[in-house]
């Protein structure tokens, strides 16, 4: 009994958590791009512009909330749904700490490979159902980059699972007590990364949704709260794929002195940052440059480092 | 890929400037003395007002939102009787600054002309009349351009053809070239 209430207050944690961190991100995201170009941001709502998540908010829960009349409309309706849920189902396996965790999947890691997989129905759906060109476009250009790049970032994490020999991601943070898994696994770390910023399509990978070609890609039909729930979608995606690169080679909630989910949220931080640098300073290649990277640099990459970390695994044995 | 990493390092390290925004409301911007922003007219030294109604300035004007009649006022001197600017349509291009030949319409550094209600954006002439000479201190017309120097009379100079007779039927020019001949 007290162990379920305990992984149901772990879920509100980490849904509510992750949410209004992903609200947030709206909002500062903004603000580190200004930065990063030297201004400022929003920064007239409220004490240093936090209101502005608020005001972003209410604007976009009041506007209309239109669906094409030559829409699927039943398509068009829910896959905006299906990208939240799937993002927000992975946020189930991720431990915050060594007692905050939903749940102690034993093929968590699988599960979020999985989840992150089911998001591609969401924009695929999406795309098709709006019944226009340029969100098909998106949307073909989404099948092409997500499930190529999610096949890189399945396989960089084989060397992580082979030392820590599960795939419980509560016993792959622990695994990294002595050693970090970013310094033996640091390609790996790298295609991750790649692969991840890939597969919720941010800059500079943001094909998909490629302003300056295709309109705004698979969303373009979309309005209102359904083009938000994308929208935090996407955000939410920023926050899941920084969280599972801190759980599994930045050695997840370990680090000297302070409380555990701190260290958490310290190292999810920074990677969220990063991202965000990512998207500050780099422009967005073609998409048979960004699809020849992955099968020609990521692939082999990956490949090798899968071999080269089981021969060792084995000469260590 | 080491352009990639250069490329990220150069963006990051912008957080340590500081931002060139100006916060506009708090902070006013430092317009330089040429910025062309909102009209005016100016007066000469004595007091009196510069322009002439010479209908310069409505000519070169792009979009048509200068309007002004001229009229002639006791001493025969030229006064605008109304002078109109629709500031809702001007596009502080400077044309009528440059058209005007007595320094009268000048543009000036100030752009916070922001109204509630469209029809406040037409300026009248006691808008836009201002007290002092504007960007030209101590230049009057009437004794700089025009004024009798005391050297020689129209048509006194060497080349120079003398005045047209504007009540001959004839055409004025075929006339001067014979006088010139003689």
């Amino acid at each position: 009994m007290y162990s379920v209430l305990w992984s149901l207050l772990s879920i509100i944690i980490a849904m509510f958590g992750s949410l209004t961190v992903a609200a947030g991100l709206i909002m500062v995201e903004r603000r580190l791009l200004g930065i990063w170009t030297r201004r400022y941001g929003p920064n007239r709502a409220g004490p240093f512009g936090l209101l502005q998540v608020a005001a972003d908010m209410i604007k976009i829960f009041f506007k209309e909330d239109w669906v094409p009349p030559f829409a699927d409309r039943t398509v068009f309706v829910m896959s905006p749904a299906v990208i939240f849920m799937t993002v927000l189902m992975s946020f189930m396996v991720v431990p915050l700490s060594p007692f905050v965790v939903s749940s102690r999947l034993n093929v968590g890691l699988l599960f979020f490979l999985a989840m992150s997989s089911l998001g591609v129905y969401s924009i695929v759906l999406g795309g098709w159902a709006s019944g226009s060109k340029y969100p098909l476009l998106g949307s073909i250009r989404s099948i092409t980059q997500m499930l190529s790049y999610e096949a890189f970032m399945g396989l960089s994490v084989v060397g992580v699972v082979l030392f820590a020999g599960s795939f419980n991601l509560v016993d792959i943070v622990k695994a990294q007590k002595g050693l970090w898994f970013v310094i033996p696994q640091l390609p790996a770390f790298i295609i991750f990364l790649i692969g991840g910023v890939a597969v919720i399509h941010r800059l500079p990978f943001d094909l998909p949704e490629a302003e300056s070609e295709l309109v705004d890609g698979y969303h373009t039909e979309y309005s209102g709260m359904k083009f938000g729930l994308f929208f935090v979608g996407e955000y939410l995606g920023i926050v899941l794929i920084s969280a599972m690169t801190v759980t599994l080679f930045l050695g997840g909630w370990l680090g000297p002195g302070l409380p555990p989910i701190i260290w958490f949220l310290l190292k999810t931080a920074a990677c969220i940052v990063l991202i965000i640098l990512l998207r500050a300073s780099l422009p967005r290649p073609r998409i048979d440059q960004l699809l020849t990277f992955g099968w020609k640099v990521l692939l082999p990459l990956a490949l090798v480092n899968i071999l080269v970390t089981g021969a060792i695994y084995i000469a260590i044995q | 890929m080491f352009s990639i990493l250069r490329t990220l390092w150069l963006v990051f390290i912008n957080m340590f400037y500081k931002p060139i925004t100006v916060k506009y409301p708090e902070e006013k911007p430092e317009l330089p003395a040429r910025y062309r922003g909102r009209i005016v007219l100016t007066r000469d030294p004595d007091g009196d007002e510069r322009c002439v109604a010479c209908n310069l300035c409505a000519a070169a004007c792009p979009v048509d939102c200068i309007a002004l009649e001229p009229a002639l006022r006791g001493d025969g001197r030229r006064y605008p009787r109304f002078f109109r600017i629709n500031f809702s349509r001007c596009i502080m291009c400077g044309m009528c600054e440059e058209a005007c030949p007595t320094y009268a319409i000048q543009l000036t550094p100030d752009f916070e002309m922001a109204e509630y209600n469209r029809r406040d954006m037409v300026y009248e002439k006691e808008h836009l009349l201002i007290s002092g000479p504007g960007k030209y201190p101590g230049y009057n017309f009437y004794r700089e351009a025009g004024a009798e120097m005391g050297v020689k009379r129209a048509g006194e100079g060497e080349h120079e053809r003398g005045p047209m007779d504007l009540h001959s039927p004839l055409p004025g020019s075929l006339d001067q070239e014979e006088q010139s001949r003689k």
